[in-house]
């Protein structure tokens, strides 16, 4: 076998490894940053029986875990029910939560299962930075979220952390923060998907700190878990661990709370949705034989990157940060640490980047009127 | 540690009972479920010569058993040696 194994990964394996399934676009927050643009559940979402057809599949096809999200994934009538649906079936579950329904029973019936990780969203030290990202009272939800969990004796629960211009100083504090509760971990890079278009360009880590990213994740090894998602770092030198690629339509895609099958969790858009797994032959056949899949999987020019002796180490970057942000997919990645982006973002003309094709943000009331009366 | 020697050939071995052995075109992909690790075995013959373990007395018997060269068991014994440490293969009472 003289072929790399990043290069029969590139081709595609017979299921995904890793695969995110928002269960529902229903939240009771609204992150600036969401990448899934939820808020409002959409009444097209799967059904129960829907949903464990697809968990059906999955066991045929050895997906060994899932990453469910959504939206807020515990809102659902039944979380409960699909998750033990899951773990019965041999699929392990990973689950990202804001804590809302983490009070002390669910904690307790939580620590009761196998196969079961849970994932707290935080994106501040504190409340102020926190809140400011993700609403009011969602700090003092996840670390009330993330008390339960330990005194319930939960075990090495993950705290997940998306990397901004103003929470880049807290790593270190986020790391003691986990410790304590002999949590693990996750970082996880910022993308200008969902609402992230909007608040990229004021929230993304500015080139500096990219770099005090890269030191920092390399001093931790593999102690902190990344989803691979900082490789386009890896310009910088030593490569992070991970398996440095883009693994969209390749390793990993995204199920939707409505059953449509994206490349991966960062690109909500017409351009990266394969199919249904309502569609005939469901979700295997999309993975298999969808067009799109099939051409992810051929080999990629480095366009416009062709020329730089970092392509190697960042492979180009993150295909959905270049989409929304309105670059060519096959030129450099809009944080690429050599500058290589600079100069076409700013001449991006930021009104006509392709949108999200999925929006179920609440709308905004500022003022809420009794109903009245008849 | 890497190229330390830690099954030896006179011994039984079984997969994890934890973990879940998947095909692929390269060979297969291993999940463990006990530690979430999943781990690439990107030898065909590897992944025969592991599947067959647990019904052999050693793993000599084992290799035999595949139609492994005796001149190639080194490397085969290295493979081995990974897979117990990250937990994918264990050994096991023999007999």
């Amino acid at each position: 076998m003289s072929e790399r194994l990043v290069d029969q990964l590139k081709g595609g394996l017979d299921a995904p490894i890793c695969l995110t399934w928002e269960l529902t676009y229903a939240c009771n927050l609204s992150c600036v940053h969401c990448l899934s643009s939820s808020g409002r559940r959409d009444p097209r979402e799967l059904t129960t029986a829907e949903a464990k057809a697809v968990l059906d599949e999955l066991r045929e096809l050895q997906v060994f875990y899932i990453n469910i999200g959504g939206g807020e994934p515990t809102i659902r009538r039944d979380f409960f029910e699909l998750v033990e649906y899951s773990v019965a079936n041999g699929i392990g579950v990973k689950f990202s939560t804001n804590g809302v329904a983490i009070d002390a029973p669910t904690a307790r019936r939580l620590a009761s299962m196998d196969y079961l990780d849970v994932q707290i969203s935080l994106d501040g030290l504190d409340a102020a930075t926190n809140d400011a990202v993700r609403g009011e009272g969602s700090y003092a939800m996840a670390r009330r979220a993330m008390d339960h969990l330990a005194e319930a004796g939960f075990g090495p629960f993950k705290i997940s952390i998306v990397v901004t211009r103003h929470n880049v100083d807290q790593l270190d504090g986020f790391k003691t923060l986990a410790d304590s509760y002999g949590a693990q971990l996750r970082v996880t890079r910022l993308r200008p998907s969902g609402r992230g278009a909007e608040t990229w360009h004021e929230l993304h880590p500015t080139n500096d700190q990219q770099r005090q990213i890269y030191r920092w994740l390399l001093g931790q090894g593999e102690q902190v878990l990344t989803g691979d998602s900082f490789f386009h770092l890896n310009a910088l030198g030593e490569p992070l661990p991970g398996l440095n690629l883009c693994g969209a339509g390749r390793v990993v895609c995204l199920i939707d709370p409505i059953g449509d099958v994206y490349a991966c969790p960062f690109v909500i858009h017409d351009q990266f949705k394969a199919g249904s797994v309502r569609d005939p032959g469901g979700f295997a056949r999309v993975w298999r034989h969808s067009e799109l899949f099939s051409s992810l999987r051929e080999p990629t020019s480095a366009g416009a990157c062709a020329s730089c002796g970092s392509y190697d180490a960042c492979q180009g970057g993150c295909m959905a940060a270049k989409f929304f942000v309105g670059l060519p997919l096959d030129g450099p990645d809009p944080e690429c640490v050599g500058g290589s982006a600079d100069t076409a973002l700013a001449a991006v003309d930021r009104t006509a980047v392709p949108r999200p094709s999925m929006d179920h943000t609440r709308p905004v009331t500022l003022l809420r009127r009794k109903p009245a009366r008849i | 540690m890497r190229g330390v020697l830690t099954v030896s050939l006179d011994r039984a071995y079984e997969l994890h009972p934890q973990v879940a052995l998947r095909p692929e075109p390269f060979g297969a992909l291993a999940y463990h479920y006990g530690n979430r690790r999943l781990v690439f075995l990107r030898k065909p013959e590897v992944v025969a010569v592991v599947r067959g373990l647990s019904g052999h007395a050693t793993l000599a018997d084992a290799l035999r058993a595949a139609k492994v060269e005796e001149r190639r068991w080194p490397s085969f014994l290295k493979a081995l040696s990974g897979l117990e440490t990250s937990e994918i293969v264990r050994e096991r009472a023999s007999g």
